[in-house]
């Protein structure tokens, strides 16, 4: 399952997307869970009992802001979540 | 914004009841689910199993298990439209969500916006009560337009409310600036569906899939028409919960 959290607003689209089936039995440690510095994953059971990462939902509506220092004009030249997630689970929409 | 109870027995619909959220969702939830007994002439104790889903989940007190409205509309859909159900549209009164399935009702992909209203039955509310016209209305009055006017520009519920007024000043019709608020709906929405791929078997749930005036818009951007139903769309994500209440509680049977 292709799990979407984010919005889209006046000034775009803010969308991060965790591939399900990838994020269930993680071989990267949960990597993802300490690689972002805003700490925005967490790990729950989802519909379907699966264990997989999502998006604290606090988050999930200020991702434009909690995100902007990880990007480009942060300093990064990749972001921490998806170079850690070496399984290839987490894509940023913008 | 409005509370559903379904009552499934057998794997089968039996009864429902809709009707609108008060200001304290357990009493919303106890109401809503009172009244099906009461349309079915049942007691609560005939009551197996509960599932609690919608925002107000966590607050249904007599709830056994809390699922998303996400997988519950898509199993809710799965049950209206049949297995050739793959996109899902759910149009509700706090937010818009997209899901795509597979044909067992399973959620494959979703997204959902919740940040704002723009797409949801509460920006449709915020139209109905400055029009002054019942929200049943809107849809049919749209199409009572000579032209059809350019979609509302702005994306954001506030300041469409303020951009249909001018509108109004400017000359407008109610019924015009009625189409260009369904139109500007539409274009938001696509615009979710189209990051799942939209596939054929399109399915509409939630209250706005009640207004044709943003139905036919939607279907008319993405060139698909919507797959039809009898059974009243707004309760898709309750008889979801409810089936997956029926196979949880089967389940449970089956162990002991």
């Amino acid at each position: 399952m292709i799990a979407n959290y984010g919005y889209k607003d006046g000034s775009g689209e803010y969308y991060i997307s965790i591939d399900t089936d990838k994020c269930i039995g993680c071989t990267a440690e949960r990597a993802c869970l300490t690689a972002c510095p805003k700490q925005m994953f967490e790990i729950i059971t989802d519909d379907y009992d699966d264990e997989v990462a999502w998006i604290k939902k606090p988050n999930c509506r200020t991702l434009a802001y909690d995100c902007a220092d990880c990007k480009p004009s942060g300093g990064y030249s990749s972001l921490p979540c998806i170079a850690a997630c070496t399984p290839g689970a987490i894509k940023h929409s913008w | 914004m409005s509370s559903q109870a379904v009552l499934v027995i057998d794997g089968e619909l039996y009864g429902f009841n809709s009707m609108r959220t008060g200001n304290n969702s357990p009493d919303s939830a106890t109401n809503a689910l009172q009244g099906v007994m009461d349309k079915c002439g049942m007691k609560l104790e005939d009551i197996h199993y509960v599932v609690g889903t919608g925002y107000g989940r966590v607050n249904v007190p007599f709830a056994h298990k809390a699922i998303t409205e996400i997988a519950c509309h898509a199993r809710g859909a799965n049950y209206m439209g049949g297995n050739g159900v793959r996109t899902i549209l759910d149009m509700g009164g706090q937010d818009c969500k997209a899901i795509h399935c597979d044909e067992k009702g399973k959620v494959t992909n979703f997204l959902m916006n919740d940040k704002c209203a723009a797409g949801t039955g509460r920006g449709m509310e915020v139209i109905s009560d400055l029009m002054q016209i019942p929200i049943a209305e809107l849809g049919p009055r749209s199409f009572d337009v000579d032209v059809e006017p350019d979609a509302v520009s702005s994306v954001c519920v506030v300041f469409a409310k303020s951009e249909a007024l001018g509108l109004l000043k400017a000359g407008y019709t109610k019924n015009k600036v009625i189409a260009a608020y369904c139109q500007a709906m539409a274009e938001r929405v696509v615009s979710l569906l189209e990051r799942i791929n939209v596939e054929e078997g399109f399915f509409i749930t939630g209250g706005i899939a009640k207004n044709p005036g943003v139905v036919k818009r939607i279907e008319k951007l993405l060139g698909i028409k919507a797959m039809e139903t009898k059974i009243d769309s707004q309760i898709a994500g309750a008889l979801g919960a409810a089936l997956f209440g029926y196979t949880l509680m089967s389940k449970k049977a089956a162990a002991a």
